[in-house]
């Protein structure tokens, strides 16, 4: 069994946002980066697959090489191997190309995305990608057990869960559930030094088509004081949610 | 040349958010001097979206259509918006609308632009507001393609009343070849969801545990509100993962956000800051979330919520 998890390289969860070149690019000055956190619980739940089924994990990310500390930690916490494919992608469909022309040759049985990416929430990648390779689609996954070409699989839906199942290949967009916070696994020395030896290949990009471009960034209007209201006078926030805010 | 519309319905009834569709999507159909045409599935009652708008509705129904399918409902307004050459396809936030959207841009070779909170800056090229960074930021995002895709957040645009004489067509459902099945949906109904939600009540760590939870739920049923919960809480089971808010959580985009026992992580704001209106109740007058927040009050959530609770039946009741 050939799994890809799909990686996107973030700013941590607590960077501050700012731009720089007159707002069109994101000021990446003192942030941290992280692995994309749906992605995380993703590659969690392909290395368990690894480890019970045997499966082979490969990593995979579209950018530049800034990015190759993400694959190294990806590697540490235990995947087989990683691909960079080289390209400072432009927008989530361009991504999804770059993808699907490395699954074509490869032939993976199980894609693992995250269900979106925290920058920039496109929730575009894995839906792309499964399109064009036109694989099975489950996204907001919170289970998923592979048996054979047999998967099945839960997903959050608004206000419930689905329980699906279909053949492989497929495409799979991660979240929360698929595994828990507390089973993510951090790097160990051992893992670390070991990451160290295992093939990181740098990828020429195809260069797709880009159907949308950013052209710049803007932050929200600044937001004024909280006005606070006594807990003995609840009548007040109960009349300024009525007649000010006119929410109630 | 048309604008369409997915109008999603649920139980035989037209949601909400379609209506909130239907606005935004006869502001650019006037804009843009082309009619507005809204897809409905297994919907037999389509009359209210002529009073938001919308000029023609094209109705498909098929047994196969009583699951979700992603990738078939994808096909069906796929082939609506070629048979109508649309030029733009407006699609909701709901988990189904985002589920399709990326297939349904493959299929029409379209640009997607997600998150838009607003209408169109300018039409040549495509020119959206989106929200990103987790809400902490938004970008300005040029699509320059014949066909366009637009993903609506929820919220941002307001439902507008426009009757429009409304004519409804009746379709064949295109089949696809899929080997996926939905074998099982578990629903928790007469509940209001987050994603759907005027008003989503929020409960944190300062709960203490699950059993105190009957306080955040008679909340939200006297507003008629969604509850929501933060991420240790939902890690804690003391609630469910679907009512996990925040950045690695569900988004909000309601009216008003009622926050208990909640501190305002960066992350947790990241989730919420589209909300509209804030209100915190937190024990602590440094928590953070005060900083974020439009009304607090600095209580026990265990004296100040039964409080309010009593207030609010109170006042619905003049
Ligand atoms: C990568 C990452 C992603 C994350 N994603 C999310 C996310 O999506 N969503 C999220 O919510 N968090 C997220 N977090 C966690 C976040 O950092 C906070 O730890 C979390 O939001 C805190 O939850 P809380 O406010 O319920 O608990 P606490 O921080 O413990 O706050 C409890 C609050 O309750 C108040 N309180 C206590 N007793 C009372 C009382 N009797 N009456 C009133 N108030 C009282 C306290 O003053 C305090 O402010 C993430 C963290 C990381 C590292
Ligand atoms: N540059 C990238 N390289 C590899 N995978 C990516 C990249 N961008 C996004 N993805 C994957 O697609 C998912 C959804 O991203 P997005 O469509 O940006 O919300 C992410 O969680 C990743 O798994």
């Amino acid at each position: 069994m050939k799994i890809l998890v799909c990686i996107s390289h973030v700013p941590d969860t607590t960077s501050k946002i700012n731009f720089t070149d007159e707002d069109s690019s994101f000021d990446t000055n003192g942030v941290q980066f992280i692995i994309n956190p749906n992605d995380e619980f993703g590659l969690t739940r392909a290395i368990w697959m690894q480890q019970q089924q045997g499966a082979e994990v490969t990593v995979v990310t579209v950018g530049d090489n800034s990015c190759e500390s993400t694959l190294r930690k990806c590697l540490a916490i235990g995947a087989n191997k990683a691909l960079r494919i080289d390209l400072k992608p432009s927008d989530g469909f361009e991504v999804a190309q770059e993808l699907a022309n490395i699954c074509k040759k490869e032939n993976y049985d199980i894609i693992i995305a995250g269900r979106e990416s925290i920058d920039y929430n496109g929730a575009m990648v894995p839906g792309m990608l499964a399109a064009l390779l036109d694989y099975n689609f489950i996204t907001n996954c919170i289970e998923l057990t592979v048996d054979g070409d047999d998967a099945k699989a839960s997903r959050e839906i608004d206000g419930g869960i689905e329980t699906v199942s279909c053949k492989l290949p497929i495409v799979i967009g991660a979240q929360k559930g698929l595994v828990e916070e507390k089973d993510l696994i951090i790097p160990n020395m051992r893992g670390i030094m070991q990451a160290r030896q295992k093939p990181l290949e740098v990828v020429q990009a195809i260069k797709g088509t880009i159907r949308s471009s950013i052209i710049k960034f803007e932050k929200p209007s600044p937001k004024g004081a909280v006005k606070l209201v006594s807990a003995d006078d609840i009548d007040q926030l109960i009349d300024l949610l009525h007649n000010e805010a006119k929410v109630i | 040349m048309a604008i369409v519309i997915y109008a999603e319905s649920e139980n035989g009834k037209i949601k909400k958010i379609a209506f909130e569709l239907a606005s935004y999507g006869r502001a650019l159909a006037d804009k843009m001097g082309i009619p507005l045409i809204a897809v409905t599935f297994n919907q037999e009652e389509n009359d209210l979206l002529g009073s938001h708008g919308v000029e023609k509705v094209i109705k498909i129904s098929d047994e196969s259509l009583n699951d979700f399918n992603a990738k078939q409902y994808a096909k069906n307004i796929a082939t609506v918006a070629k048979d109508n050459q649309a030029k733009m396809v407006v699609l909701s936030a709901s988990a189904n609308a985002k589920y399709l959207a990326p297939i349904l841009a493959v299929g029409l070779s379209a640009g997607y632009a997600s998150n838009v909170v607003a209408l169109p800056e300018s039409f040549h090229p495509l020119r959206v507001k989106r929200s990103c960074f987790t809400n902490k930021a938004f970008n300005i995002s040029n699509l320059d393609n014949e066909v366009n895709i637009i993903g609506l957040s929820s919220n941002s645009y307001g439902i507008k009343e426009d009757p429009k004489s409304l004519e409804v067509i009746e379709k064949d459902s295109v089949p696809v070849n899929s080997t996926l099945k939905v074998e099982k949906v578990e629903k928790v109904t007469g509940k209001v969801t987050i994603a759907e939600a005027d008003i989503v009540v929020s409960g944190g760590r300062g709960l203490k545990g699950p059993e105190n939870w009957h306080l955040i739920e008679d909340l939200a049923d006297t507003l008629g509100a969604a509850t929501a919960c933060s991420k240790p809480v939902s890690d804690m089971g003391w609630r469910p993962h679907g009512e996990h808010v925040g950045q690695t959580g569900k988004p909000v985009a309601s009216n008003l956000y009622i926050a208990v026992g909640v501190s305002g992580a960066i992350q947790h704001l990241a989730g919420i800051n589209s909300s509209k209106v804030k209100v915190v109740i937190n024990n602590d007058p440094e928590a953070p979330f005060f900083k974020a927040a439009d009304y607090g009050i600095v209580g026990d959530a265990f004296e100040v919520v039964p409080n309010l609770i009593n207030k609010l039946k109170a006042f619905k009741e003049q």
